[in-house]
């Protein structure tokens, strides 16, 4: 797993490259958390068009971040998902408090 | 009816290991010749199984994690993930959504996710002893 973190114009992007379980998902957490407390990103976009597998750790990740992002009023983006991906994500609710594009990029 | 063909591994409960786990058990179903979406189902659901006898079962130590895959000729797999952990005192509990022991960085989804993703979850739990899950997946041959 490697994380590739880009940040313009207030938004940071996360383009996370491998499968993300429990195991990944901590290194992945440890990457996009010091670098959004130290410039406060507005929005946080999560870019998941090269990750083939996840598990609900990466659901836990998705909420983990949101409730981060609350502490500055900012919020999560989740892009790039494939179908399987999207199951997962469908199973969870979690769109309810993430916004998703649909859109892979 | 007796499986054609089984598996049975074991490995310390390392976190490392969970993606190690999932690719033998979906390497080993490949004989079912499964479409990706039910393979990934199966997969997903051993990735459940697995972490929780990690991050719960082996909560504050290592331990091994036993899984064993039987494969049917009607299609049919079954893989039980065992560990020989603190055991669940309460599994009605632990199986509704959203209820974690593990955190803040839990979604707590991983029983719902198991039951969605197959079509039986069985399982038994002992505290002090461990925890087996056991979870069944049909696979329709492909035209």
């Amino acid at each position: 797993m490697s994380v590739q973190l880009l940040y313009k114009d207030g938004v940071l992007t996360a383009k996370m490259n491998g499968e993300i379980d429990h195991h990944a998902a901590r290194e992945i957490r440890e990457a996009i958390d010091s670098t959004s407390q130290r410039v406060k990103p507005y929005c946080l976009r999560l870019d998941f068009s090269a990750v083939p597998f996840m598990d609900s750790s990466g659901i836990g990740l998705i909420l983990g971040r949101v409730r981060l992002y609350q502490f500055w009023k900012g919020h999560v983006v989740l892009c790039g998902l494939s179908s399987n991906l999207n199951k997962m994500v469908e199973l969870s609710g979690i769109a309810s408090v993430a916004a998703i594009e649909r859109r892979a990029g | 009816m007796k499986p054609f063909n089984k598996v049975e591994f074991s490995f310390p409960s390392n976190s490392v290991n969970e993606g190690f786990a999932r690719a033998a058990v979906s390497a080993f179903l490949s004989q079912l010749d499964p479409t990706v979406a039910d393979l990934t189902d199966l997969k997903t659901a051993v990735s459940e199984a697995v972490t929780n006898a990690i991050v719960h079962g082996y909560r504050d130590k290592i331990g091994f994690v036993y899984i064993s895959v039987k494969l049917f000729e009607n299609g049919k797999a079954v893989v039980r993930v065992r560990d020989k952990g603190c055991g669940i005192p309460n599994i009605e509990e632990a199986m509704e959504p959203l209820f974690t022991t593990g955190g803040e960085e839990r979604a707590g989804l991983g029983f719902a996710v198991m039951q969605s993703f197959c079509d039986c979850v069985r399982v038994t739990s002992a505290v002090g002893r461990g925890t087996a899950v056991t979870l069944t997946k049909y696979f329709e041959a492909r035209e």
